[in-house]
């Protein structure tokens, strides 16, 4: 059984301009300790979205199942307790300034009602688990950016949640803290087995840590699936700008027409993958007369996987690199590069 | 006429008045401050989005602070006289004046408090909503907190205009360094009793503006 899951989940909002459709009707199984990823342009309904999960927002139909428990029908009041389980950080951080680091951390356990003994060896728990225990007496406007976040990250996990929710947690850092950061949640997750959604407009952020995806548009889930498979073969013209941002190995209409200009052979896109033998294929081409030279492409790994693509301008008599053409595409998908109009969209899924 | 400042007959009266009006500053700051809070924080929980939003209650407390902060204090002085009797058992005198002291203390500073409330991010807040904490503990323990050094400022602020009111209590006979000043200055145009009342009111805001600005920044932690 998914710890997360929205059947069918619409929230608007009535605004001085009208009712604005914020989310509509979200289908989305997040299953017990998976890194999932919600990745969307801002306004896309992402914030919205997480905060549908700890109920600081409340849906305006539809179901969502926390953890056993339907949200979306009790009251806030007994909506409360249940966030001891859930936990959330936030781009902002949102550290209390007039606490110290212990203070902060101690906040979600005063709640609970937890005795001072345990409190406090809690509080020093967590504090080493993220690596500012000499921290524990400074206050949040002494920190740095990522100390802050490590704060936001320990007081979001005192309570032993089962999940925890980042919203947009590294969009405000630089990005070697970025790094830190994400390793750290990748930690949580590891180490403690707490399920993390994260909420992102960067793709690097799925791409280093998240398993699964969902990429959220104007309010709908456009495409979901496995990190990779989402990465490899978009489906989405949201997805597939998203993932152009990490990953240039496919060329765009622009960088198309200044290689058909260049270039007078046909020029042809192959898919690569583990095993794929693209390389073998063409360093055979010399058999039928054809040459090749690699204009434009891109190899990256993720989750493991090796992916990408290599464009390539293929010279010779047209039978010879039909031949060729034929042999690529019987060991992978190939995508023919003639016009200016045979754009991305071509790539088969 | 002018007999200037006569240590023997002035004195005495000038140490009487002063400690009239730190009397009356003091109870003053104490229960219109502590209304003035309670105003101030409901005015701001109770607005709308905030963690007990109640658009009645709010309505009701926003009309009513702007209703009682534009009377000009001398005529509030006179007009809640019935009020003080009600509380006092007559409307005369020092510990009367406090009554209407109070009541435009608190209603002025409950503007100030809900302003420097507002400055709170309203992240802190939801991350304390995100904790399990329900809205009650976020008032209790939280907003004020959070605020603090501006509020420091704020109470200073409104110290320094208490004093400033409780000149105007002689009034009511209550007294008060400012009354002194008028009766043994002003209408016996004695110029050095009045310059030396003033002069006593100057070191007195000093001393509260130095106290309030150390206090906000050690709370501000600048």
């Amino acid at each position: 059984m998914p710890i997360i899951e929205f059947s069918d989940v619409t929230k608007t909002f009535t605004t001085q301009q009208g009712r604005v459709v914020a989310l509509d009707s979200v289908d989305l199984a997040i299953e017990q300790g998976e890194i999932f990823g919600v990745i969307g342009y801002s306004g896309a309904g992402k914030s919205t979205l997480v905060r549908l999960i700890n109920g600081l927002e409340r849906a305006t139909s539809g179901r969502i199942v926390v953890d056993g428990v339907d949200i979306s029908s009790i009251p806030e009041a007994r909506i409360r307790p249940l966030r001891a389980r859930i936990g959330m950080i936030f781009q902002q951080f949102n550290l209390f300034r007039s606490r110290t680091v212990a203070g902060n951390v101690a906040f979600p356990l005063r709640v609970a009602g937890w005795p001072k003994a345990k409190r406090d060896a809690r509080v020093a728990e967590l504090l080493h688990f993220v690596g500012l225990l000499e921290k524990a007496h400074s206050y949040p406007d002494q920190l740095s950016g990522g100390q802050k976040q490590r704060v936001g990250i320990a007081r979001a996990l005192a309570t032993s949640p089962r999940i925890l929710l980042a919203d947009e947690s590294t969009s405000s850092l630089d990005p070697e803290t970025t790094q830190d950061v994400l390793a750290l949640l990748r930690k949580v997750n590891r180490e403690l087995g707490v399920t993390i959604v994260v909420i992102t407009h960067e793709m690097d952020v799925v791409r280093s840590i998240a398993d699964r995806v969902a990429v959220l548009d104007a309010g709908r889930i456009v495409e979901q699936g496995t990190v990779f498979d989402v990465f490899s073969a978009p489906r989405s013209e949201t997805a597939r700008r998203f993932v152009s941002t990490v990953l240039h190995d496919q060329p765009t209409a622009g960088d198309l027409e200044r290689l058909q200009e260049a270039h007078a052979g046909r020029i042809v896109t192959a898919r690569v993958e583990d095993g794929s033998r693209v390389g073998s294929v063409l360093s055979d081409a010399g058999r039928h007369g054809v040459r090749f030279e690699i204009v434009f492409g891109g190899i990256s790994s993720l989750q493991e996987r090796s992916f990408g693509s290599l464009t390539i301008e293929l010279l010779g008599p047209d039978e010879g690199v039909d031949a060729v053409v034929a042999e690529l595409a019987a060991v992978t998908e190939v995508v023919e590069r003639r016009g200016v109009a045979r754009e991305l969209e071509e790539v088969p899924a | 006429m002018n007999e200037g400042w006569i240590w023997d007959r002035h004195t005495p009266l000038a140490l009487e008045a002063l400690g009239q009006t730190l009397y009356m500053v003091a109870a003053t700051l104490l229960i219109g401050g502590v209304l003035g809070l309670v105003l101030g924080l409901a005015l701001y929980v109770t607005r709308a989005g905030s963690v007990l939003p109640n658009r009645y209650v709010f309505g009701v407390l926003n009309v009513a602070v702007n209703i009682v902060r534009p009377i000009p204090f001398v005529i509030l002085l006179v007009a809640v006289a019935p009020l003080t009797t009600l509380l006092v058992g007559k409307f005369i005198g020092t510990t009367a004046a406090i009554v209407p002291l109070a009541i435009a203390t608190a209603f002025g500073f409950s503007r100030i408090v809900e302003q420097n409330l507002v400055t709170i991010e309203p992240g802190v807040i939801e991350a304390a909503r995100a904790s399990g904490a329900g809205p009650w503990r976020i008032i209790a323990t939280l907003l004020i907190p959070e605020a603090l050094g501006p509020l420091l400022l704020g109470f200073t602020f409104v110290f320094v205009a208490v004093i400033d009111m409780s000149a105007v209590a002689g009034i009511v006979g209550g007294g008060g360094i400012g009354d002194f000043a008028l009766v043994y200055g002003h209408q016996r145009w004695n110029q050095e009793v009045v310059w030396i009342a003033v002069g006593v009111i100057i070191v007195l805001v000093q001393l509260v503006q130095f106290t309030g600005n150390t206090l906000a920044r050690k709370a501000l932690r600048r």
